[in-house]
């Protein structure tokens, strides 16, 4: 009795400590945009690949807002070279002010503007030195979302399709399949990163990328195999099938190449192999609910099995188009 | 299985009928479906595809006796991955414009399941021409498949072949989506399907009368 109190209490104040940290990162996101310099500014963020977006908290004066010279955008490393101001749009409302480039703005690197004496009616709110940057982990977090939603690897970029629907006819299949997955590809992509940036890259051996990763690719598929066979055995007499599975899947050896082609760092790395993981069980998931019903379903003799799955992927495909397009930070 | 008895010209007609990668065997699909929209993308996959098969094949057919029967499946596949690397070197080289266009495909032929496949059942005991020719119908057949959804994508979705404008508007423009190429293969494999049953159904009327 004692001890199943002490437990549960334990395990609560575990539950508070997890929920502050998800509190804490939720926050940092929610700030994320919202951190300016100035009183009178409420954000500053890049809008699209020519536009710094300024919202103010209250409306300004139109005449202010017409004058070119009251603006200058510089990239915050060097603030000698100022970027060419295409044109400054109010919106009706007179809150929010688009700043339009000539050139591209690169989101990367941070960039200040100057708002030379904001006029709000008719009175002066001083000069603001405003910095647009883009939070790191909301940059993370759309890779993950990106990979695992918006250009899901099934659904929008049509890979692993052999394994995919080889595998979801059941739901305790897919959901087995895909979290044997998401484990060996997490594994797989870092060491294909730390091999490709440590090794390949010095030594000028890029050519060797395919030869090296599918070998790394089979290697960790051997050594999850071998660990968990040792260490868990009921947890390989679950998973141990699909294993063999998850080399025949384009997926695994699509997701180290686009890490060498786009150069991407550690955390980039881990954020898209787990969003390209967890994006492959959800689309298993999703597609073993319906298959399962379409069991009972009284389909013509010619679309029975494979055919009538390609046509319900090809709904899902539509429906995961609505996605595209979509950017969250 | 021992070795085949059949001819080349079987082996061949094989690979491009009976047993259709794409139609028949179901297997790599991912490009089936990821860039089937033009007919010229599927004839330089086909051909990239059937580069790497017969040369597999025949690489592995002249070296299958040094072979631990252990390691075969890493041996398949870093001899695939080796002679990927070849032609995705090549056609980056000469082909830039449509290499861009076939994106991460050229280098996923590694991942596809049809080129182990025809290794580990038919390459690995016969000898170099069988094998040569089972490659060569492989690829012809997979090749095949991919013109055939590439022309019906691109007549109902554009009205072109190949880039000529042939029908002068489009018919469907839904097929251009990358979405219909879900549609396009499920209904090809409803047409094959429908195809065998009438043909099995007719047989049995013959064998009654």
């Amino acid at each position: 009795m004692t001890r199943a109190f002490v437990h549960k209490t334990h395990s609560s104040a575990q539950v508070n400590h997890y929920l502050r940290i998800v509190i804490f990162f939720i926050s940092l996101l929610l700030f994320c945009g919202c951190r300016t310099d100035h009183r009178f500014v409420k954000k500053a963020v890049f809008k699209d690949s020519h536009e710094i977006a300024i919202t103010f908290a209250g409306p300004v004066d139109e005449a202010w807002a017409e004058n070119m010279a009251n603006f200058s955008v510089y990239e915050k490393p060097d603030p000698d070279i100022l970027s060419d101001i295409r044109s400054v749009v109010l919106s009706p409302d007179r809150m929010t002010l688009t700043i339009h480039a000539k050139e591209p703005i690169s989101q990367e690197i941070s960039h200040k503007v100057v708002l030379k004496e904001i006029i709000s009616g008719g009175v002066s709110q001083g000069t603001a030195y405003l910095t647009v940057k883009k939070l790191y982990i909301g940059h993370l977090f759309s890779i993950l979302m990106g990979a695992m939603i918006i250009q899901n690897f099934v659904f929008s970029k049509y890979l692993g399709l052999c394994v995919f629907f080889g595998t979801s006819r059941k739901k305790s299949t897919a959901v087995g399949m895909g979290i044997t997955f998401t484990i060996v590809i997490i594994a797989a992509s870092l060491m294909s990163w730390f091999f490709y940036q440590f090794v390949l890259k010095p030594f000028r051996l890029d050519y060797l990328q395919l030869v090296v990763f599918i070998g790394l690719v089979s290697l960790t598929v051997q050594g999850v195999d071998t660990i968990l066979r040792k260490v868990n055995p009921a947890l390989f007499k679950a998973f141990g099938v699909y294993l063999v599975l998850v080399i025949a899947n384009c997926i695994v050896i699509a997701v180290p190449l686009i890490l060498a082609d786009n150069e991407y760092n550690l955390w980039e790395s881990l954020m898209l192999a787990t969003g390209a993981g967890l994006g492959f069980l959800i689309a298993l998931f999703l597609m073993s609910c319906v298959r399962e019903r379409l069991e009972f379903a009284n389909i013509p003799e010619s679309y029975r099995g494979l055919p009538i799955a390609f046509i319900v992927a090809g709904l899902f495909a539509l429906a995961f188009m609505g996605f595209s397009g979509m950017s969250l930070f | 299985m021992p070795a085949t008895t059949k001819t080349n010209r079987q082996l061949f007609v094989n690979g491009l009928l009976n047993e259709n990668p794409i139609f028949r065997l179901a297997l790599s699909m991912c490009p089936a479906v990821g860039i089937s929209t033009t007919v010229m993308n599927g004839i330089l996959l086909g051909i990239a595809v059937l580069f790497v098969q017969v040369f597999s094949s025949c690489t592995i057919s002249l070296i299958k006796n040094y072979i631990h029967p252990r390691i075969r499946i890493p041996t398949y596949t870093l001899t695939i991955a080796t002679w990927v690397t070849v032609i995705d070197l090549v056609l980056a080289a000469y082909m830039p414009v449509a290499y861009k266009a076939m994106g991460i495909f050229v280098r996923l032929i590694v991942a596809f399941a049809i080129i182990t496949m025809r290794l580990e059942v038919f390459a690995c005991k016969n000898d170099l021409w069988p094998s040569f020719w089972d490659g060569m119908g492989m690829g012809f057949g997979f090749m095949f498949g991919m013109v055939v959804l590439g022309a019906i994508r691109e007549i109902l979705g554009m009205g072109t072949l190949l880039g000529y404008d042939i029908l002068g508007f489009r018919p469907i423009l839904f097929f251009v989506l990358p979405a219909a190429g879900f549609f396009t293969v499920g209904f090809m494999m409803a047409i094959f399907n429908y195809v065998e049953t009438l043909y099995s159904r007719r047989r049995k009327e013959n064998n009654i009368v």
